[in-house]
């Protein structure tokens, strides 16, 4: 589904990947760890095609098609969903307004009839009973005035809603309570399909208890230093980054 | 970053859609101001002579503050300076001596380009519910529905014919809200007007339909003056709305219009205006229409409302403060504006609230959006007299920038002389972020959806106070004003 070669990216001449490799099967879930500043981020905005960003090396295929020729909207309708970090608000456009938007720019992209409001509202209000949103929340501004929690349940609602096939949670854990983190990971365990790939993208490996991944890849300075399974990440919970860092320096010094 | 700039400002490059010339003879005066043009502009609408005698006594006026200062100062716009002797200050279609009694008899071309605009002048627009006095060069060519308002006693007619038929009712109220001695454009206007539309709703009687005019300026050259009259009697209610585009002049047009409202016990008139007139071109800003237009409403009677709903995206400049005078006790006066500076326009408006009567409460919601090099200027004053009891104002204004190259600029003045009044003003400025357009983008929004979405959101407030078909028209008309080609 997706497979990225040899990445290298820059913002404002300072690299930040420095040849990243990857490749993510259909029905695949992968978690991308790291410290601080390894990337992470910029990797998973790389490829939800933030402009920002200056691709200086390397290719990423999604789906077979070059994704680094696409604009972040083209990807969107090619099926690549991001929910973001840091949510932005969007003051005096409701959450079912915008929804049904971008829903119809994704049908029209793939040549689907658009969908209107009668039908659009009931799948809708399935979507918030899957986590637990309330409905009133339809009406309201696009994260106006929302806690951290509630624009985090909104990406992942909004992710149930426009079910993509790659799906990347950038640090979606981040700002949530244990609650909360509970019913994001129910709904995107939900999504989970034979069809659909994920990319965790998190700091921690407490969100990796509810959302079990097949894959851990470890990020270090702009590069995978390592990749293993679930447990890797439970041995990085022990044993800190500074460990995977260390084991990376030697090796690329043996290099 | 770099990129997302040039993208949006290759968003908000695009050229003014509605540009062309209409063909059609005009009977029009030689250029220049003085005494006998304006002698002349009476005798060619066969005026009373009380009509004359005030345009004269606005002459006088506007000569001496013409040889004084010339316009006003004070407002934060820049243009060159206007030659009033080299502007054509009557200019009326050649048609039959009568004047048209149908739509038969309306010039084709005159019609054709109606349509070019899209206006509802047509039979159809019955069904729709609005009655349409269209203005084309100062002199009214087509006024329908007449009939059926007048079963209900509504006059809703050309200022000509007003003066014709209704004189004493014009007699009363011209200038009883903007007296000729009001101010420079005001005193020109007075003095030169040609047409315009007038509006009487007797008592208790609520308007069934939206009064629509559609202002359009054509033949080169010609200042157009329009002159507007809407009384609402006790009881009354109407709902009034104003719309204009312009075809593309190489030449500065300057525009003053004046627009009286009076709303007497328990009244209530809505005016609202959508104004997309020629901006000037894109890349130098030149031969886009100056427009100085003095709005004013008063409220006269308790319980009396005025509201003004404008949605400002044409013209070079902007200089335009429409206000209300509440001197009824319990009367409210109502603002909600959104104004649109792109490429080189500027704009330099608001709303006076002038606070007399007791419990007196206004509400101001100013939006403004600046792209290219846009300059945009709210200017609000909030007076409370000291025989204001207990009146209340709410001001909230905000700013939405595009681009790194145009300009914000709040000038509030407040001025509360009694204790029991109380007033809150807001204010904010945001930018339309990288941040915002990635988000909606990646949702699978194309950027110039995004955009529209940023900005229809930011003027929610405004557009949910005008009627529906306008709101779809102005929402069209907000992202035709910005798109363009996204790279």
């Amino acid at each position: 589904m997706l497979e990225i070669k040899n990445l290298h990216v820059k913002v404002e001449n300072h690299e930040i990947l420095k040849g990243v490799n990857l490749k993510v099967n259909a029905g695949e879930v992968h978690s991308i760890m790291g410290p601080n500043g390894s990337g992470k981020s910029t990797l998973a905005q790389v490829l939800a095609r933030r402009e920002t960003f200056q691709v200086t090396q390397g290719e990423v295929l999604f789906n077979g098609k070059d994704l680094l020729a696409m604009k972040p909207e083209e990807a969107a309708c090619e099926g690549l969903f991001m929910a973001f970090q840091y949510p932005v608000e969007i003051s005096g456009i409701s959450n079912a307004y915008f929804l049904r938007a971008a829903l119809n720019a994704i049908r029209k992209y793939r040549g689907q009839e658009e969908m209107d409001a009668m039908d659009f509202l009931p799948f809708y209000k399935e979507k918030m009973k899957l986590l637990d949103v309330d409905e009133r929340f339809m009406t309201r501004s696009v994260n106006e005035g929302s806690s951290g929690g509630e624009k985090k349940r909104n990406e992942i609602l909004q992710m149930a809603l426009l079910e993509p096939k790659l799906a990347i949670l950038d640090e979606t854990d981040s700002g949530l309570d244990i609650d909360a983190l509970r019913i994001v990971a129910n709904g995107v365990n939900a999504m989970r399909s034979p069809d659909r790939a994920t990319i965790v993208v998190t700091h921690y490996q407490r969100l990796l208890n509810y959302i079990v991944p097949d894959f851990v890849h470890v990020l270090v300075d702009g590069r995978i230093a390592k990749s293993g399974g679930k447990e890797l990440a439970l041995a990085l919970e022990e044993k800190g980054y500074a460990w995977v860092e260390a084991e990376g320096h030697t090796a690329a010094v043996a290099v | 970053m770099g990129t997302d700039t040039r993208t949006l400002e290759a968003l908000v490059d695009r050229e003014y859609k509605w540009g062309f010339v209409t063909e059609i003879d005009a009977d029009a005066a030689p250029k220049g101001l003085n005494e006998d043009i304006i002698r002349l502009i009476s005798t060619k609408k066969n005026e009373p002579e009380f009509m004359l005698e005030w345009r004269l006594k606005a002459y006088g006026y506007w000569s001496k503050l013409e040889k004084e200062q010339a316009e006003p100062k004070w407002a934060n716009i820049k243009y060159g300076p206007i030659d009033y002797q080299d502007i054509v200050y009557y200019s009326a279609p050649k048609s039959k001596k009568d004047g048209p009694k149908s739509l038969d008899e309306v010039d084709p071309e005159i019609l054709r380009a109606y349509e070019k605009l899209g206006i509802p002048l047509l039979e159809q627009e019955r069904l729709a519910g609005v009655a349409v006095d269209a203005v084309f060069d100062s002199v009214s060519v087509a006024t329908t529905f007449k009939e059926k308002l007048a079963e209900l006693g509504i006059i809703f007619c050309s200022f000509s014919e007003a003066v014709q038929g209704y004189p004493e009712l014009v007699q009363k109220y011209l200038g009883s809200v903007v007296p000729y001695t009001d101010n420079f454009f005001a005193s020109l206007n007075s003095a030169v007007f040609t047409d315009g539309s007038f509006v009487y709703v007797p008592k208790g009687v609520r308007c069934p339909m939206e009064l629509l005019t559609y202002f359009r300026i054509n033949a080169a050259e010609t200042g157009q003056f329009e002159r507007t009259l809407i009384i609402a009697d006790e009881g009354a209610y109407v709902s009034y709305l104003e719309g204009c585009t312009a075809p593309i002049r190489d030449k500065n047009q300057l525009h003053a219009a004046v627009v009286e409202l009076i709303t007497h016990d328990n009244a209530e008139i809505k005016y609202s205006t959508v104004q997309n007139w020629y901006p000037g071109d894109p890349e130098t800003g030149k031969g886009g229409i100056y427009n100085f237009v003095t709005k004013r409403g008063k409220c006269a009677g308790v319980n009396s409302k005025i509201s003004w709903t404008q949605v400002e995206t044409g013209s070079a400049i902007t200089w335009k403060y429409p206000s209300v005078i509440l001197q009824g006790d319990n009367s409210v006066g109502e603002f909600y504006s959104v104004a649109l500076t792109n490429h080189w326009q500027q704009a330099d408006t608001g709303t006076k609230m002038i606070h007399i009567g007791k419990n007196t409460r206004s509400t101001i919601i100013a939006k403004g959006i600046s792209a290219g090099h846009g300059q945009n200027t709210y200017r609000g004053q909030v007076k409370m007299l000291k025989s204001a009891v207990a009146a209340r104002n709410y001001t909230q204004c905000d700013s939405l920038l595009i681009g790194d190259k145009c300009g914000a600029h709040t000038f509030p003045y407040i001025e509360v002389k009694n204790s029991t009044a109380r007033m809150e003003h807001e204010a904010s400025t945001s930018k339309i972020g990288d941040d915002q357009l990635f988000y909606l983008q990646q949702r699978g929004l194309p950027k110039e959806d995004a955009v529209s979405m940023i900005i229809n959101g930011f003027c929610k407030q405004v557009f949910r106070k005008l009627p529906m078909e306008f709101a779809v028209e102005a929402q069209k008309l907000l992202s035709v004003s910005l798109e363009g080609s996204v790279g």
